[in-house]
């Protein structure tokens, strides 16, 4: 191991980053790396709210105002693709590329070249995703899930390029996911023993494995629909002898394990915040280890919960229903660790602190709607309403995004070297968390009065509730270009800070100066 | 507006009428009116209360130290950071609740199964973007199309009570009987659902899902297609209509009459403007949302029938576009969906309006004929 990390110091670490465009295309550096990531995140997040904006917009007023119905299904489509794929994994990528080796002292990732490709595929992979709104017949209108066969028999041209789309984005994870490992598991300083790495290390290399897992399921699937749309094929053509419902046994598959994917690093993250602003370690680090994993691994036999109205043997649905029943337990282990770790603590509010105390809350409220979904009866009355709606913005809007502003604001220190304006910063956090919960809490209520998903009109009686939460939804967007304002201040300038600007905060990234110099760990630290 | 009014002021009058404003604002589930949807219903209503008395302690030692456990309060932080006994009574106890929560959800799932032995059978097939009832016990059937008028969609005209929520046939159903609802599709996979009768089922194609309903109280029950199934997705409502035993039978005999008279109505012989006529209705609820009511259509998707090489070109052509639909495209086969009557109607008028002045006109009996030759 250290053998690797000499010859790395020779080569490199005399030399600063190339100039000009060279240094972004062809970067190797873990940091280069994980800001670009995170630029292309927030692009997409902007790209994915806005078109958020306009079905808010749409669902503004009962009738058809702005936008007719086709277009609206291509905006729900786009919208869950690309928050899914566009914003939320690459924030944790990046996330993973500028934190992981900071937090095992490792002088990179493991694999720099791949990191370059893993990272420059997506572009690409959205510009084909994205274009297809300009082609005729438009873009994908199925839905995030694109269940077959309105994907395939029924589905628009451009489902091809969809296709391939997809099939880029989940070879960048896989790649992601092979980097994190291999860093994971051969660069950790001296000392750092697995039991002895942060939370977010942790929670990524769980990830990473979850992601090696599933995405080529995903991979397989949307190859399916492509025999089946080009190649004569019937997997999932009911006319030709196959079944419209094996893809949604493997698009769930991959589908149940992709949300964790999305949630576990912010459990990370949280995890390093919530313990540095309540100045006392983490309650139960190792019970919080053992949950992940086993999250993770129950993660793999819940899928059909997405299905219990497919009509399923009663067998599979009881399985299916005690084993995602079961997933709140580990779940419920994490909330209660965190709220042990704020007992009795010191506390203090900065920015990053109430993202991770409004994430525990709010998160905890997307677990209790997803215990509710769990009960395969109810789940009848609220399978495909705005209670799942609901559900899954609270789990993955304070949950996902939340984790990801926490993470943001707690380590902005380290990557600029400044400190970042914290009054604009608890106004950011004010309006989102007004905003969010303005937005998503309302649709709890149109789901269970009766309001399906993923319709561009409304009966009467949800119209109250519909306007409340499309003002939410405006509010929650307009206050993300003031997180974008803060942080190109916080770039350009601003109270310099210090190696370790948060007193509580524990980990080797705060033992760099910061902004963290562009090659950093050059011989690995000591852990004791 | 003036419902907003009266809710707030409502809101106001204080507690007692607490009740009445959740009727009106319907932030909760509804019961129902079926065995199966309250117990439901039940299940919902205790997991809501586990959750909220677990939230009410979890956030409530949260707040506690929120509040109290600050720095600016100058408190001192301790240094625990872990308890085994209290880590392993947090893993358990949620897990007996757990437990205890499956016992009845376990029990309800399986009286949702048992479809056995069932009074009345009705097949629902779910076509883009409609509803088809097929009463298998009387062999009778029909389609249930959204009656919402365009205009009130597009905000021409004021909206009504029910507005998207209703249909110019609803399904007419027995209280008090055991209807085995067995579901399926002819394209995309679309869902059936009707809160009031804790009724949620996939529409699949190549598949029959079998659930089941019993009534209690006749009424008018609503719902929607649960499962997005293509441009339409938002307008294919459902509406039941519960009504007692004796009423019940009086309809299925109407229907049993109708399905005669239509089999006169193809055999009789037609003049072109009575076809026109019916022709005109038919095509409104039918073909005018993709085609539109003047025959412009939405090109490409939607192919614009005023002056088309198809409605002004050979029979032949139009007829097989209309009964067999177009492979890969949005044009279903209609041939099944539509009685002979109303495809030469439709056909017939298709190839006389807007200025397709073609003259032609096709008779139920040939379309008939067309389609028994096709076989
Ligand atoms: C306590 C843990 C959880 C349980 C028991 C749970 C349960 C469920 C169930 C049963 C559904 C299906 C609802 C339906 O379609 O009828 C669902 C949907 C969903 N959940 Fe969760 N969930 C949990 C946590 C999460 C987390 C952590 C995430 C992501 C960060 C998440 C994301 C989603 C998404 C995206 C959907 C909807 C997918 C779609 O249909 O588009 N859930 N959840
Ligand atoms: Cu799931």
């Amino acid at each position: 191991m250290s053998a690797v990390i000499d010859t790395h110091d020779t080569e490199h670490a005399h030399h600063g980053p190339a100039k000009g465009i060279r240094r972004w295309l062809f970067a190797t550096n873990h940091k280069d790396i994980g800001t670009m990531y995170l630029v292309f995140s927030f692009t997409m997040f902007l790209l994915g709210g806005s078109m958020a904006m306009v079905i808010r917009s749409e669902l503004f007023q009962p009738g058809l105002q702005i936008v007719e119905p086709e277009f609206f299904n291509q905006m729900t489509t786009m919208h869950g693709l690309i928050m899914v794929f566009g914003a939320v994994m690459p924030a944790f990528v990046g996330l993973a590329n500028w934190m992981i080796p900071l937090m095992i002292g490792a002088p990179d990732m493991a694999l720099p070249r791949m990191n370059n490709w893993s990272f420059w595929i997506l572009p690409a992979a959205f510009a084909l995703l994205v274009s297809t709104l300009f082609m005729d017949g438009g873009a994908p209108n199925f839905g995030w899930t694109f269940y077959a066969p309105l994907s395939t028999t029924y589905g628009p041209p451009s489902t091809t390029f969809f296709i391939f789309a997809i099939h880029m984005m989940g070879i960048s994870s896989i790649m992601g996911g092979i980097n994190v490992i291999a860093t994971i598991l051969n660069l950790r300083a001296p000392g750092m023993t697995l039991m002895k790495m942060p939370l977010f290390v942790w929670t990524w290399l769980i990830t990473a494995f979850l992601l090696i897992a599933v995405m080529p399921v995903l991979a397989g699937v949307v190859t399916m629909m492509l025999m089946d749309i080009h190649f004569g094929t019937s997997f999932f053509n009911a006319g030709g002898g196959g079944d419209p419902v094996l893809f949604q046994h493997v698009f769930w598959f991959f589908g149940h394990p992709e949300v964790y994917i999305m949630i576990l690093p912010a459990f990370g993250a949280v995890s390093e915040i919530i313990p540095a602003f309540s100045r006392k370690p983490l309650f139960g680090y190792a019970s919080m280890v053992y949950a992940v994993g086993a999250i993770a691994l129950l993660s793999f036999v819940v899928w059909a919960h997405h299905m219990f109205t497919v009509g399923m043997p009663v067998a599979g649905q009881l399985f299916f229903m005690y084993c995602t029943m079961l997933i709140a337990v580990p779940t419920g282990v994490k909330v209660f660790n965190w709220v042990a770790t704020m007992f009795r603590g010191s506390l203090t509010f900065e920015a990053p602190m109430l993202f991770a105390v409004a994430f525990i809350i709010l998160f905890t409220i997307g677990g209790f709607s997803g215990l509710m979904l769990a009960i395969a009866p109810a789940d009848f009355q609220y399978h495909d309403t705005y209670f799942v709606v609901a559900h899954f913005h609270y789990v993955l809007v304070p949950g996902a995004i939340f984790g990801i502003f926490a993470s943001a604001y707690f380590w902005l220190p380290k990557w600029t070297g400044h400190m970042y304006d914290e009054t604009l910063a608890k106004t950011h956090f004010w309006m989102s968390f007004i905003g969010m919960n303005m937005a998503f809490f309302p649709m709890h209520f149109l789901g269970l009065a009766g309001m399906p998903r993923r319709i561009p009109d409304y009966a009467l009686q949800f119209a109250d509730f519909n306007m409340i939460s499309s003002i939410g939804a405006f509010l929650f967007g307009a206050t993300q270009l003031l997180f974008l304002y803060i942080v190109v201040k916080c770039v350009r300038g601003g109270e310099k800070a210090p190696a370790k600007p948060w007193d509580g905060a524990r980990g080797l990234e705060w033992t760099v100066p910061s902004p963290a110099p562009f090659h950093t760990f050059a011989t690995p630290p000591e852990v004791k | 507006m003036r419902m907003t009014a009266l809710r707030v002021g409502t809101l106001l009058a204080g507690l007692p009428v607490c009740q009445s404003v959740f009727a009106d604002w319907t932030v909760n589930m509804t019961p129902g009116v079926t065995s199966v949807s309250r117990d439901i219903y039940g299940l919902h209503m205790t997991i809501f209360w586990v959750c909220v008395v677990i939230g009410i302690v979890v956030f409530g030692v949260m707040f506690w130290s929120i509040f109290a456990h600050r720095r600016s309060k100058g408190y001192k932080p301790a240094n625990f950071h872990e308890h085994t006994w209290v880590e392993i009574l947090w893993t358990i106890i949620p897990f007996l609740i757990l437990v205890v929560m499956a016992i009845p959800a376990t029990a309800t799932l399986l009286r949702m199964y048992d479809t056995k032995e069932a009074d009345i059978d009705v097949k629902i097939t779910g076509y883009q973007w409609k509803w088809h009832y097929d009463f298998l016990n009387e062999k009778f059937g029909y389609f249930s199309n959204l009656a919402t008028p365009q205009e009130e969609i597009h905000n021409l005209a004021n909206k009504n009570e029910h507005y998207l929520l209703q249909v110019d046939e609803p399904l007419v159903l027995p209280v008090g009987k055991k209807i085995r609802f067995l579901v399926t599709s002819s394209d995309v996979i679309h869902s059936w659902w009707v809160p009031a009768l804790g009724v949620k089922k996939d529409a699949i194609p190549g598949y029959i899902n079998e659930t089941w309903a019993k009534i209690d109280e006749p009424g008018i029950y609503r719902g929607q297609c649960t499962e997005l199934c293509g441009t339409n997705h938002g307008f294919m409502p459902i509406v039941v209509k519960a009504v007692p035993e004796d009423e019940y039978q009086g309809w299925v005999q109407d229907q049993v009459a109708q399905a005669e008279k239509l089999r006169e109505l193809t055999s009789k012989d037609w003049t072109k403007d009575e076809l026109i006529a019916r022709g005109e209705k038919a095509y409104n609820t039918t073909c005018a949302a993709c085609h539109q009511p003047d025959g412009s259509g939405a090109p490409p998707t939607f192919p614009a029938l005023k002056g088309s090489p198809v409605a002004t070109g050979p029979m032949e052509k139009h007829l097989h576009t209309v009964v067999f639909g177009v492979q890969g495209t949005a044009m279903q086969a209609f041939g099944k969906q539509l009685s002979e009557v109303d495809l030469a109607a439709i056909i017939t008028y298709e190839r006389n309006a807007w200025g397709n002045n073609t003259g032609d006109m096709v008779t139920p009996k040939q379309v008939l004929d067309f389609k028994q030759s096709q076989q």
